[in-house]
């Protein structure tokens, strides 16, 4: 193999699994250390830098750092039993809780309000409109208005915050919290109009002082897909699209439920519903699912949250039919299905041919499923569609076929969550900035990339390199007692400040980089013996796919880089598997030369402004 | 030195060997030496050796004296018996442990002022009372402990990190063993854990006194220019005259090799000693052309390592002494005091 350029912007930032993973790459090991120092403010800038809504997003973000954190592949197997002669550690094989440590942050920090940008003293002209108030086009409006855009957020709903607002439900996410994040961003000196956009084409043709400079569209996926079954026209009055009827509840428009509830659906929104009506008079709610449990799209902690408040999941029944007497919904009949596999591998559900099943309810609530719809974009003013009637967006730069309009968060590619919103926000922001700078939108910026040695003495790092046993610590639930009286509390309590510093005390800090210098080796094999994860090997050169096969433990996981030196002297190179590192420094410890360094390689994505430019100005300096 | 504990945490594949331990289990406590000490890889040599060969951590002594290399019984085997005796004295001790329960493994561990200046009279007695035990030294060159003076083993005219030439002749250990019998002697190198980890199982296998010299970097008093014993001196001057590539095989052999280049040394057990020549003259199993050879050689200034001598035949101190099969340890008043009837019997064939 060639030697590795760990100078490539990507290479240490593959390292950090968490921050790789996360759409907006929120340096997430240089914010739990913050939180371990109890520097809960500076953890909470980090965030905001990054994802906008760390309140927010440390109670609802879909988190898909944690399924690729480090942590969950170095722990052991629950039942480390299987080898009972053995001392070793038997740990739990769980991530950080990275959503959750973010919600520290913000439950803790001091007022920050002197730390956000100020609105700017001089505009720069530019108008820019931004249609929807959700977390994507907010995410716009935070970067470009400090930059001096004139910015104007347009939503039908009276208050900014999209779905933040109208679904997530006030259990799950209070409304001080929303309130807080939104202001921050409404604080920036932008212009929010309560308003329905009817055209686009309208806003296109703006003439004079009113034309925009570039117009986002983040406007969602509003549309709940509905369930035609026989019996659907005449009960309908007992049967909601759930996405609609969750607004209604956030408005106040919806105080109550039937006793006997069935939520149709295996996703989020589902939960939602399920979980909503056993707050609103539903003593016998239950979720029934086409799928299987394992396959539902709900995140494994949601159908646990839902199970936990008394709300069975039936799984594998496929809706028949409404069943009703007198224009009242009495029930719904289901045929039971099995999974079978073809020889692709593809799923499909195959009725077992056992009978019908009925169970009986006063209400369905129907959450099977989100769509665009853009009734409001003539389809002659130049964006184009495609087949599905999705507008095409190219997925680097946020761009339409109409030049000055991007888009972004649901709108763009579909109903995701809320981070990927943000991370479009971004992309999108640096885009608008670049053509409102009569830029090539597709020449993107690359990430600020600062490499930091952490030696500070023989033993002494700046960073705590003690590696903790501890067991992921679960967030204590309030008692549903409580919680299932009143739709407003908070099922959630967060880490008190003990356990949040326990919590991340698990961070390995893959932040900190394991640096060879080939020409201080002498080969001693000190880091060899020491590392415990047997990460490290001396060995002849050879390919990739045979190289991983004869190091000191084997490099199977094919998703991780393995990090290559020059040559040696004894003709040999060093090899590191960054699989599992712990990045523990005892390689650096050990190393008599300082052949091996810990260096901390803060990876800042680039934003808006003039750093994003292709003329920019020098960048900012790691701590 | 580290002060950090080793996390116990482990590569998620880390096998486990037939007792179900894996090899973190035949570790120590955390070391205290220089940080690129040779002595460190030797002790994970020994590890790993141990945790292949399946060996029960209880059925294993570890002697030692004073010295760096006399410290580290303390970073290997946590769970195996340890006597850190005085200086130069490892070699009695272990006779008399030995003598005592014939039962256990015994790992001797010294170091070249341990066993060439201080000790050289005990060494030179257990080698050539055959006590069947694994004799390690982990020779530098210097005493490090006591910072960097020449020891005995240190080559005529070396350099001292300060600069000082040595004058004295050196005593080769290798040559020293052989002379004086032992059955199982080899040289290896701590930074060449591929040689030297067969050749500690092949050690620990063997019954009688084997004996392994392993050059052993110090990285704070030798590890300069001018110095024979520095990491990059050792691999220039390295000449492997073989390497262990079966240590036990009862199966038949499948791998084909050119005639000549492989040694096949069978063992007390029927077991096999395979070794794959690197120099095709050499011929591990006679004493006194090893003995020429290695005279040959360090005239060159090369330094030979690999298993330089082995006897198949061997035997061990109780075999001369004709010593009862239960551990000596283990027999009770009843078999030491068989009564007045064998007595009378004794004394009888003394008339
Ligand atoms: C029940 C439910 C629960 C969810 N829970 C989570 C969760 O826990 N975590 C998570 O990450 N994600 C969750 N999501 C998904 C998440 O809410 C969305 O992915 C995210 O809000 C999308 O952001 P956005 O900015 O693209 O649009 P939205 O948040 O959908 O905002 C779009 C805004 O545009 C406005 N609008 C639309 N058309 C017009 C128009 N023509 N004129 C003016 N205004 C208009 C709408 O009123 C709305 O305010 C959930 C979704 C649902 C339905
Ligand atoms: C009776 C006695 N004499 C002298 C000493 C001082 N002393 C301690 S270690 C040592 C030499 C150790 O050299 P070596 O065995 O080569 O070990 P190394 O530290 O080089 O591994 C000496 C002379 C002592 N501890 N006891
Ligand atoms: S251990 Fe810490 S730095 Fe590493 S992936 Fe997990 S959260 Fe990120
Ligand atoms: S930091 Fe070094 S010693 Fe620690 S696990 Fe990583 S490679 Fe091994
Ligand atoms: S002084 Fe030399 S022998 Fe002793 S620990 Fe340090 S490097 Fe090793
Ligand atoms: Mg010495």
């Amino acid at each position: 193999m060639k030697p590795t350029d760990i100078g490539a912007p990507d290479y240490f930032h593959k390292v950090v699994d968490c921050q790789w993973a996360c759409p907006a790459h929120t340096p997430v090991p240089e914010y739990i250390r913050l939180i371990a120092q109890g520097r809960y403010s500076d953890a909470y800038m980090v965030n905001w830098q990054s994802n906008v809504f760390p309140g927010i997003l440390g109670r609802t973000c879909d988190r898909p750092c944690e399924p690729a954190c480090r942590r969950g592949r170095v722990e052991d197997e629950p039942a480390a039993a299987s080898n009972a002669a053995s001392s070793v550690s038997s740990a739990s094989k769980e991530p950080v809780a990275i959503c959750r440590l973010k919600r520290v942050a913000a439950d803790y920090k001091d007022d920050i309000t002197s730390r956000l940008p100020k609105p700017p003293a001089k505009k720069n002209g530019k108008r820019i409109a931004l249609i929807g108030a959700g977390p994507a086009s907010l995410a716009v409006a935070r970067d470009l208005a400090p930059n001096g855009y004139h910015v104007t957020v347009f939503d039908e709903v009276a208050k900014a915050g999209g779905m933040i607002r109208t679904q997530i439900p006030r259990f799950r996410l209070p409304e001080e919290v929303i309130d807080e994040e939104v202001g921050y961003i409404l604080g920036l000196g932008i212009e929010f109009r309560h308003q329905r956009i009817e055209s686009l084409k309208a806003i296109l043709e703006m003439k004079g002082d009113d034309a925009y400079d570039a117009i986002f569209v983040g406007t969602g996926a509003p549309r709940g897909r509905d369930l035609d079954v026989p019996g659907r026209k005449e009960a309908s009055k007992h049967i909601h699209l759930g996405i609609d009827w969750l607004s209604s509840v956030s408005f106040g428009h919806v105080t109550k439920i039937a006793k006997r509830v069935i939520v149709l659906g295996g996703g989020n929104t589902a939960m939602d519903c399920c979980r909503t009506s056993r707050r609103l008079g539903g003593d016998d709610v239950k979720v029934i699912v086409r799928s299987g449990f394992e396959e539902m799209k709900a995140s494994p902690w949601e159908k646990e949250d839902a199970i936990h408040e008394g709300i069975p999941i039936l799984n594998f029944l496929v809706p028949k039919a409404f069943l009703h007497a007198n224009g009242k919904l009495t029930g719904m009949s289901f045929d039971k299905v099995k999974a079978e596999y073809d020889a692709k591998g593809r799923r499909n559900l195959v009725p077992t041919g056992e009978p019908e099943q009925v169970f009986e309810c006063d209400e369905v609530l129907i959450a099977v499923g989100q769509e665009n719809s853009f009734p409001w974009i003539e389809r002659d003013c130049g964006i184009e569609f495609d087949k599905w009637a999705m507008p095409k967006v190219d997925e680097k730069t946020m761009q339409s076929s109409v030049p000055k309009v991007f888009f972004g968060g649901d709108a763009a590619f579909g109903p995701k969550n809320i981070i990927w919103a943000v991370a479009h926000g971004h992309e999108a922001a640096i885009s608008i900035d670049k053509f409102c700078n009569g830029e090539d939108v597709a020449n993107r910026p690359p990430p600020m990339v600062n490499m930091m040695s952490q030696k500070m003495g023989i033993h002494e790092w700046s960073y705590d390199n003690q590696i903790s046993t501890d067991n992921r610590f679960k967030v204590p639930w309030r008692d549903t007692q409580i919680t299932l009286k009143n739709i407003k509390i908070e099922v959630e309590m967060g880490f008190d400040p003990l356990t949040g510093f326990k919590e991340a005390q698990r961070c390995l800090n893959c932040d900190v980089q394991t640096v060879f210098t080939r020409d201080l080796c002498i080969e001693c094999d000190a880091c060899v013996d020491i590392c415990p994860m047997d990460s490290i090997t001396f060995a002849a050169n050879g390919e990739e796919k045979e190289l991983r096969g004869r190091l000191t433990a084997p490099a199977d996981n094919l998703t991780q880089d393995i990090y290559v030196s020059p040559e040696l002297k004894t003709m040999r190179v060093m090899v590191k598997d960054e699989d599992v590192c712990l990045h523990c420094g005892l390689c650096a410890e050990r190393c008599p030369t300082g052949a091996w360094d810990m260096q901390k390689s803060l990876i800042q994505m680039t934003y808006a402004g003039p750093s994003c430019r292709d003329k920019h100005s020098p960048v900012k300096k790691a701590a | 030195m580290t002060y950090l504990l080793k996390p116990k945490l482990h590569h998620p594949t880390l096998p486990a060997n037939r007792l179900g331990y894996t090899r973190r289990d035949y570790e120590g406590k955390i070391s205290t030496l220089c940080a690129g000490c040779g002595h460190d890889s030797i002790s994970a040599a020994i590890i790993q050796a141990c945790w292949e060969l399946a060996i029960e951590p209880h059925k294993v002594a570890k002697l030692s004296g004073i010295g760096c290399s006399s410290k580290t019984p303390d970073y290997f085997l946590g769970n195996s018996h340890g006597f850190n005796t005085v200086h130069g004295r490892m070699p009695s001790v272990l006779t008399g442990a030995n003598l005592a329960n014939r039962e256990l493994l015994y790992l001797g561990v010294s170091g070249d002022g341990d066993s060439a200046s201080i000790g050289f009279g005990q060494f030179a007695h257990s080698i050539r009372r055959g006590v069947n035990m694994v004799y390690v030294v982990e020779n530098n060159g210097v005493y490090g402990l006591t910072k960097g003076q020449f020891s005995a083993t240190a080559d005529k005219g070396s350099k001292s990190k300060r600069g000082v030439l040595n004058s004295e002749e050196s005593i080769d250990m290798v040559m020293v063993a052989l002379q004086l019998g032992a059955t199982f002697v080899a040289r290896s190198f701590s930074g060449d854990k591929a040689q030297l980890v067969p050749l500690i199982r092949a050690a620990i296998e063997h019954k009688g006194s084997a004996f392994l010299d392993v050059i052993s970097p110090c990285v704070a008093f030798n590890n300069h220019e001018g110095s024979t014993r520095s990491y990059d001196y050792v691999r220039e001057h390295n000449e492997a005259v073989n390497r262990i590539d079966f240590i036990k095989t009862r199966d038949a052999i499948t791998t084909d090799y050119a005639p000549g280049t492989v040694q096949d040394v069978p063992q007390h057990d029927g077991s096999v000693l395979r070794l794959r020549k690197v120099d095709a003259g050499y011929d591990a199993s006679n004493r006194v052309t090893a003995m020429n050879y290695l005279q040959q050689r360090a005239q060159q200034g090369e330094i030979v390592t690999g298993l330089l001598y082995v006897n198949a035949d061997s035997e061990d101190l109780h075999h001369h002494l004709n010593t009862v099969d239960i551990p000596l340890n283990q027999l009770n008043s009843k078999d030491l005091c068989p009564g007045l009837a064998v007595l009378e019997k004794v004394n009888a064939a003394m008339r």
